[in-house]
C-alpha cells in the first residue's frame, strides 16, 4: 500500500487475480483433492482389481460420515461445536426406520420429509439451549447427546430391520456410468441444494461472520443469537440426512449412536475448517472423509493391521493442527 | 430477559438458595444425593441397604477418578477426551503382562509408564503447540486406541486375564459394606484435594484457567503447568482403568469408553466450570455418586435405559444452566 | 456559546443521557445536539464519558435515562443494526469488517450498495482494494477507509466517526478530512471524535465538550477556539497543593545525575503506535507518563512488562541491557506491572489470598505444599499495608473497583518492589482509594523503588510524580518537572500544542504527520480477548 498509487477502488475483481485469490484460500482443499486422486491411483496400483466396485463401496462407506462432517462444519464455522451429531443421526435413523416399516413409497417420501423437519427441530433445540442458557456449546451438546440417544433407544431397544427399496435405491448402485456411484450424486445434490444456496445467502454470511468475530458481526447488524440457533438447526438437518443415509445403506434403524461425532470433528479439522470459527467450507471435510476412508482401505489391501489406520487418523489430526498453529504463530510474529 | 432475571434474584427465598449454591455448592449437592438414597430406601424398603451403598460406591469410584481427570483439566479451561483410551489401555496392558503375583508390579509399572508418556504428549501439544485440548486429546485417544488394538492382536494368543489382585481391588467388599476400591480411592482423593487446595501447583491450575493473561503477567509459564497437569491426568486415568477392569473382570481396549462422557458430566454437576477457574474435586465426587445412584434408582424403578439417558442429559443441562445463571453477574 | 437552534434544525438531539456501571457513573445528564449539515466535534479528556456516549448512540449500550431523537423521532436502539435503521451509522475505532469474509461479502452483510461504496471509496482515495480481498489481508489503514466508505454509502442521517484518522497515513488523512468537510451544509450530519485539535479546527463547525460525564459547553469552532475547548475540558482547576515541593524535586534531579538509572529506555518501538521512546527512570522517583489515548503508551508498558516484543530500541536495567521474552523475565529483572484493566490482572473467581500470592506460585520451586501460616501472614501484611477491605474477598470480582486495584498492587508489594510500572492505576475508582494509592506510590519511592506511572488524570502528575514525560505519536514530545506540570501545560503538550503560540500551518501539518507515519502496517495485535 503505497501513497504513490493512484486512488482506484475496484470492487469487481479481475479474472486472474480472483483465481489466484481463490487458489490461495482453497489451497488446502485443492491439496486434499489431489490427495484423494493420488490415493485412488495408489489403491489401483496395489490392487489392480480396484475399480468401479471399489469406488462404489467407497461412496457408500463415506456417505453417513460425510453428512456428519457437513453438520459439524456448519456449527464449527459459526464458532460452536456439536457433540450430539451421532445421537441425532441415531434418532432420525430410528424414526425413519420405524415409520417406514412396511409402508409404501408415497408414505416413505412423507417420512423422509418429516425426518428432515425433525432434524431441523432437534438441531434448533440444541442451538436455543446454548443461546438461552449461556452454557458452553460443548456441555450443552454433550448433554443433549444423551437426550437424543435416549429418545432413539426409547423407540426400540434393538436394531429394527426396515429395508425400503425406494430409499436404498437412492444411494446404492451407479448412475450413467459404473464409475459414478449414486451415493456421490446424493452428496453432490445435497451440497448443491443446501450448502451452495446457504453460502450465497445472507444467513450463510452471518454464520461465517458470527464465527469469525462476534463483535464485528454484531456491529454489522447481525443478530448473533438467532444466527447461532439457525446454524445448529442446519446441523440438525445434515444429521437427519446422515440418519436417512444410514437407513438407506443398512436397511435398518440402529438406536446406538456410532462414532460419528468425534470422527466428524476430525474430518472438519482435516478438511481445513478452523475450530476458532469463521473459516472453511463444505468440500474440504467431505474430501477429508474420503481420504480417511481410502487410507483404511489401502492399509487393508497392504495387509497391514487395520488398527494402524486409526493411529494414522489420530496422528494426521494432531499434525494438521500443530502445523496450523505453527504457521499462524509465524504469521503473527512476522 | 434481563429484568426478569433481576426480579428472580431479588426474591429473598430463591436468592438465599442461590447464594447457598454459590458459596457452598457441596451442601445442596449432598442434599440431592441424600434425597436420591432416601428415595431408594423408600421404593425398596426391604432391600439390602448396606450392600446397595457398597455397590454404588464401588461403581462410582472409577467414574469419580475419571471425573477427577476432567476436573483438573477443566480448571485450566481444557478437557481430556483421551482418559478413556488411556484407562482402557492401562487395564489391558496390565492384564496382558500379568503372569503371576510376581509380575504384578512390573505389569502395573509398564502400564503407568505408557500413561505418563501419553500425558506428556498431551501436555506438550496443548501447552507448547497450543493445540485445542479437545482436538489434542481426541487425536491422541485415536492413536492410543489404534495402537492398543494392534497390540491386542499380537497378544491374543497368550490367554490373559485380569490380575486377581486388581479383581479383588475393583470388586471385593469387606464386611458387606466396605468396598476395597476405597483403598485406592481415599489416597487418590486426598492427593487431589490437597493438591488443589494446598499447593502452589493447584493454585496455578485455577489461575491459568481463570485468567491466562493475568497468570502470564504474573510470570506463570503455562506450558510447565499444563505438561505436569496432563501427566497427572493420564496417570489417574490409568488407575481408573485398573479399577474398571477389576470391577468388570474384563480387559479390553474399549473398556472405559462408556464412562468418558459421564466423567465430564460428573465434573459439571459437581460445579466445575468448563471455562476454567472454578470447581473442585469434592463436588465432583458427589457428582459421580449422584449420577451413579440416580442411574440405579431409575433402573430399580423400572425405567428403561432410554428414559435414564434422557433424564441424565436433561439434568446436566439444567444444572449447568443453573450454575451459569448464578455465576454470570454483571 | 451559540444561539439556540430551533428544534427542526436538529438532526440529532440527545438529552439527559446517563449511564452508570455499578457504582461508577460514566455519564450523568449528558446532552448532544447536532444540526443538519454540520460536522460536530465531541470532545473530552480521557474518562470524560465520550466513549460511553458513543456506544449509547450507536446502539452498543443502553442508557439508564435520557432521550435520543433523530430527525425528531425517538431512537432507543438495542443494537447497531437498530441504530442504523434509525439513521445513525458509526465507524468504530477498531475496524468492524469480518476478518474471514472478503470485501464483497462484508458489503453484502451490511446491505451496502456496491456502486455507492465504490463511489465513496474513490472519493476517499482508497488504495487498491479488490472485492475478492479477504478483510484480514487488507492493511489496517485501508480497513478504516473501507469502514468509512461503507458507512457513507449507507447514507445515514448521522455519521459517527470515532478517531477515524488515528491509524491513517498522511495522504489518506487528508482525503478523509476533505470528504468529511464536503459533507458540511448537506442534509446529513457528522459527529467527529478526534484527539487532534488541528483536525477539529479543519472540519468541525461546533464542538460539544464533556467533562466527568456531563456536557460542560458547546463551542463554535473558529480560529483560536482550541483554547476555549481545552479550558472547558479542564474545568475549574481545583487549588490542590502539589505533594512535592519544587525544592524536593530539584534535590531529586541533583541526585540522579550521579547514579545509574534503574531503568533506561532508548529508542523503543513496537507495533504501529510506539515509534521512538526514550527516558530514564531513577530509584526513589515517580516518573509520570502522559499521553492521549493510543499514542503508544499501551505498547510501551506491554514491552516493559515483558508481554510484548519490541521491534527496535534497547532496555537497560541498572545499566545492563536486557531482553524480555516472557513477563517472568521482566519480573526477575525487578519490573512489576500493575495493569489498568483489572479484568486483565485479576483471577476474578478466586479469593484475595490467591490473587496476592499468584506471583509466588509462578515459580516451579514453589509448586509444593504451601506453608499456610507464612502465607497468611504475608497476605495479612499486604492487606493491612494497602487497607484492603476484603470482607467480600471469597471472589475478587465481588470487591469494589478500588479494592480490586489494591489487590493487584498488593500482589507485588507483598514480594518487595524494585521497579513498578503502573498503567492508570486509579482509573474508575473512588477518591479515597485514589489518595491511598498516591500515598502508597510515594511510600514506595521513598523506600527506594522506582515507579513509572501512566495516568489519564492529569492532576495526578503534580500529586504523585517528581517529573513527567509526555508522549505523542509514539515519541516523547516533552519532559516537565512536577512543578511546571500543571494540567493546562500537560494537556497542551499532550495535544502537541506549543506553549503560548498560535498554530502556524507548519506545526499543524507536523502534528498530523507525526502520528501518521508508517502506521499502515498489518492490523495491530488484539489485546487479550476477554
Amino acid at each position: 500500500m503505497t501513497a504513490a498509487s493512484p486512488p482506484t477502488a475496484t470492487v469487481r475483481p479481475g479474472p486472474i487475480s480472483s483465481i489466484r485469490a481463490a487458489l490461495g484460500r482453497d489451497a488446502w482443499v485443492a491439496g486434499l483433492a489431489v490427495l484423494v486422486v493420488l490415493l485412488l491411483v495408489f489403491t489401483r496400483s496395489i490392487n489392480p482389481n480396484y475399480g468401479a466396485s471399489g469406488i462404489q463401496s467407497l461412496a457408500v462407506n463415506v456417505l453417513p460420515l460425510a453428512f456428519a462432517a457437513l453438520a459439524q462444519t456448519t456449527v464449527v464455522i459459526a464458532g460452536g461445536i456439536d457433540l450430539s451429531i451421532a445421537s441425532m443421526m441415531a434418532l432420525t435413523n430410528m424414526v425413519a426406520a420405524t415409520l417406514m416399516l412396511g409402508r409404501t413409497d408415497d408414505i416413505g417420501v412423507a417420512v423422509v420429509v418429516g425426518v428432515l423437519v425433525l432434524g431441523v427441530v432437534i438441531g434448533a433445540v440444541n442451538g436455543f439451549l446454548i443461546v438461552w442458557t449461556r452454557v458452553a456449546d460443548i456441555i450443552v451438546t454433550l448433554a443433549m447427546s444423551f437426550v437424543w440417544a435416549g429418545f432413539a433407544l426409547w423407540i426400540a431397544q434393538a436394531p429394527v430391520r426396515s429395508p425400503h427399496e425406494w430409499l436404498s435405491g437412492l444411494v446404492n448402485g451407479p448412475v450413467l456410468t459404473e464409475f459414478l456411484p449414486k451415493a456421490f450424486v446424493v452428496l453432490a445434490v445435497a451440497v448443491t441444494v443446501i450448502w451452495i444456496p446457504l453460502r450465497l445467502s445472507r444467513l450463510g454470511l452471518a454464520i461465517y461472520a458470527v464465527g469469525s468475530n462476534p463483535l464485528a458481526a454484531f456491529r454489522s447488524g447481525v443478530s448473533v443469537g438467532r444466527t447461532k440457533v439457525l446454524a445448529y438447526a442446519l446441523a440438525g438437518l445434515f444429521a437427519a440426512i446422515g440418519g436417512l443415509a444410514l437407513s438407506a445403506i443398512t436397511g435398518q434403524g440402529n438406536p446406538l449412536p456410532g462414532g460419528f461425532t468425534l470422527a466428524s470433528v476430525a474430518a472438519v479439522v482435516l478438511g481445513g475448517v478452523s475450530l476458532a470459527g469463521g473459516r472453511g467450507g463444505a468440500v474440504g471435510p467431505i474430501l477429508a472423509v474420503m481420504v480417511l476412508s481410502l487410507i483404511q482401505t489401502d492399509m487393508t489391501f497392504l495387509g497391514l493391521n487395520s488398527n494402524l489406520a486409526t493411529v494414522t487418523q489420530g496422528v494426521i489430526l494432531i499434525a494438521v493442527v500443530v502445523l496450523g498453529s505453527l504457521t499462524q504463530r509465524r504469521r503473527a510474529s512476522a | 430477559m434481563i429484568t426478569s432475571r433481576a426480579t428472580w434474584r431479588n426474591q429473598p427465598a430463591i436468592a438465599g438458595v442461590a447464594r447457598l449454591f454459590r458459596d457452598k455448592p457441596l451442601i445442596p449437592l449432598l442434599i440431592l444425593l441424600a434425597a436420591l438414597v432416601a428415595a431408594f430406601a423408600i421404593v425398596r424398603p426391604g432391600a439390602d441397604f448396606p450392600g446397595f451403598i457398597a455397590a454404588q460406591i464401588r461403581t462410582a469410584i472409577p467414574l469419580a477418578i475419571l471425573a477427577g481427570c476432567q476436573t483438573l483439566v477443566m480448571l485450566t479451561g481444557g478437557i481430556d477426551l483421551s482418559v478413556a483410551a488411556t484407562g482402557s489401555m492401562a487395564g489391558f496392558v496390565a492384564a496382558s503382562l500379568y503372569t503371576g503375583p510376581n509380575s504384578l508390579l512390573l505389569a502395573i509399572g509398564v502400564a503407568l509408564g505408557f500413561a505418563a508418556l501419553i500425558g506428556a504428549i498431551n501436555g506438550l501439544g496443548v501447552g507448547v503447540f497450543r493445540v485445542h485440548p479437545l482436538i489434542m486429546t481426541l487425536g491422541l485417544g485415536l492413536v492410543i486406541l489404534g495402537a492398543a488394538n494392534a497390540y491386542q492382536l499380537q497378544v491374543v494368543r497368550t490367554r490373559s486375564g485380569v490380575p486377581p489382585e486388581l479383581r479383588w481391588l475393583g470388586s471385593a467388599t469387606e464386611a458387606t459394606f466396605f468396598p476395597d476400591s476405597l483403598l485406592v480411592f481415599v489416597p487418590v482423593a486426598i492427593f487431589i484435594i490437597v493438591m488443589l487446595r494446598g499447593t502452589g501447583f493447584g493454585r496455578l491450575l485455577y489461575a491459568v484457567g481463570d485468567n491466562p493473561i493475568a497468570a502470564r503477567l504474573s510470570g506463570v509459564k503455562s506450558w510447565h503447568v499444563l505438561l505436569v497437569l496432563y501427566v497427572i491426568s493420564a496417570l489417574l486415568a490409568a488407575l481408573a482403568g485398573f479399577l474398571v477392569s477389576g470391577l468388570t473382570n474384563v480387559a479390553s481396549v474399549t473398556l472405559v469408553n462408556p464412562r468418558l462422557l459421564p466423567s465430564v458430566a460428573a465434573a459439571v454437576i459437581g460445579g466445575t466450570s468448563i471455562f476454567g477457574g472454578r470447581g473442585g474435586f469434592a463436588g465432583t465426587i458427589v457428582g459421580a455418586l449422584i449420577l451413579t445412584v440416580a442411574d440405579s434408582l431409575l433402573s430399580t424403578l423400572g425405567y428403561p435405559e432410554a428414559a435414564r439417558q434422557v433424564l441424565f442429559g436433561s439434568i446436566i443441562v439444567a444444572v449447568a444452566a443453573f450454575y451459569a445463571r448464578l455465576t454470570t453477574e454483571s | 456559546m451559540t444561539a439556540i437552534a430551533t428544534a427542526s434544525d436538529l438532526l440529532l438531539e440527545a438529552t439527559d443521557v446517563s449511564k452508570a456501571y455499578g457504582a461508577v457513573v460514566a455519564l450523568k445528564r449528558a446532552s448532544l445536539a447536532v444540526r443538519r449539515g454540520e460536522v460536530h466535534a465531541l470532545m473530552g479528556a480521557n474518562g470524560a464519558g465520550k466513549s460511553t456516549l458513543v456506544k449509547i448512540l450507536s446502539g452498543g449500550l443502553r442508557a439508564d435515562t435520557g432521550r435520543i431523537l433523530v430527525r425528531g423521532r425517538e431512537s432507543a436502539a438495542r443494537s447497531p443494526g437498530e441504530a442504523r435503521r434509525n439513521g445513525i451509522v458509526s465507524v468504530y475505532q477498531e475496524p468492524s469488517l469480518i476478518p474471514d469474509l472478503d470485501l464483497r461479502s462484508n458489503l453484502r452483510l451490511t446491505r451496502t450498495p456496491v456502486d455507492a461504496f465504490r463511489h465513496w471509496a474513490n472519493e476517499l482515495g482508497l488504495p487498491d482494494v479488490k472485492g475478492s480481498d479477504l478483510a484480514s489481508t487488507i492493511p489496517l489503514a485501508a480497513q478504516r477507509v473501507v469502514d468509512l466508505a461503507r458507512a457513507l454509502a449507507l447514507e445515514p442521517d448521522v455519521l459517527m466517526l470515532d478517531e477515524i484518522t488515528a491509524a491513517l497515513p498522511a495522504n489518506l488523512t487528508e482525503r478523509v478530512l476533505e470528504v468529511v468537510g464536503r459533507l458540511r451544509g448537506g442534509d446529513r450530519s457528522v459527529i467527529f471524535i478526534s484527539h487532534r485539535m488541528i483536525e477539529i479546527g479543519a472540519v468541525c463547525d461546533r464542538a460539544t465538550v464533556l467533562r466527568e460525564g456531563e456536557t460542560v459547553g458547546v463551542v463554535d469552532v473558529t480560529p483560536g477556539s482550541e483554547e476555549r475547548i481545552v479550558q472547558l475540558m479542564l474545568g475549574e482547576i481545583a487549588g490542590q497543593a502539589p505533594a512535592i515541593t519544587q525544592a524536593e524535586a530539584h534535590a531529586a534531579s541533583e541526585r540522579h545525575e550521579k547514579t545509574t538509572p534503574r531503568l533506561h529506555v532508548k529508542g523503543l518501538a513496537a507495533g504501529t503506535h510506539l515509534h521512538d521512546v526514550a527516558f530514564e527512570l531513577f530509584a526513589g522517583e515517580v516518573l509520570g507518563v502522559v499521553a492521549l489515548e493510543g499514542q503508544g503508551q499501551d505498547e510501551l508498558f506491554d514491552v516493559l512488562a515483558g508481554s510484548r516484543r519490541s521491534s527496535a530500541g534497547e532496555i537497560l536495567v541498572e545499566g545492563s541491557p536486557i531482553t524480555f521474552h516472557h513477563p517472568a523475565d521482566a519480573i526477575r529483572a525487578g519490573l512489576v506491572y500493575v495493569a489498568a484493566d483489572r479484568a486483565e490482572a485479576l483471577l476474578m473467581q478466586r479469593n484475595v489470598r490467591e490473587n496476592i500470592t499468584l506471583p509466588t506460585s509462578a515459580q516451579p520451586r514453589h509448586w509444593g505444599l504451601i506453608n499456610s501460616r507464612n502465607e497468611r501472614k504475608r497476605v495479612y501484611d499486604a492487606v493491612e499495608t494497602l487497607q484492603i477491605d476484603a470482607r467480600a474477598g471469597a471472589e475478587v470480582r465481588r470487591l469494589s473497583g478500588g479494592n480490586q486495584q489494591k489487590v493487584t498492587i498488593a500482589r507485588w508489594v507483598a514480594g518487595g518492589v524494585k521497579t513498578m510500572l503502573c498503567f492508570d492505576p486509579t482509573r474508575g475508582i473512588d477518591i479515597r482509594t485514589k489518595n491511598q494509592i498516591y500515598g502508597l506510590l510515594r511510600d514506595l519511592a521513598a523506600a527506594g523503588a522506582a515507579v513509572l506511572l501512566y495516568t489519564s488524570e492529569l492532576k495526578e502528575i503534580q500529586l504523585v510524580c517528581d517529573r513527567a514525560i509526555v508522549i505523542f505519536g509514539g515519541r516523547v514530545v516533552a519532559e516537565l518537572p512536577a512543578a511546571q506540570a500543571d494540567e493546562a501545560a500537560l494537556l497542551r503538550a499532550a495535544y502537541n500544542l506549543k506553549k503560548e503560540e498560535a498554530l502556524p500551518e507548519a506545526t499543524a501539518a507536523e502534528a498530523v504527520a507525526a502520528v501518521s507515519t508508517d502506521s499502515a502496517g498489518p492490523a495491530r495485535a488484539e489485546r487479550g480477548k476477554s
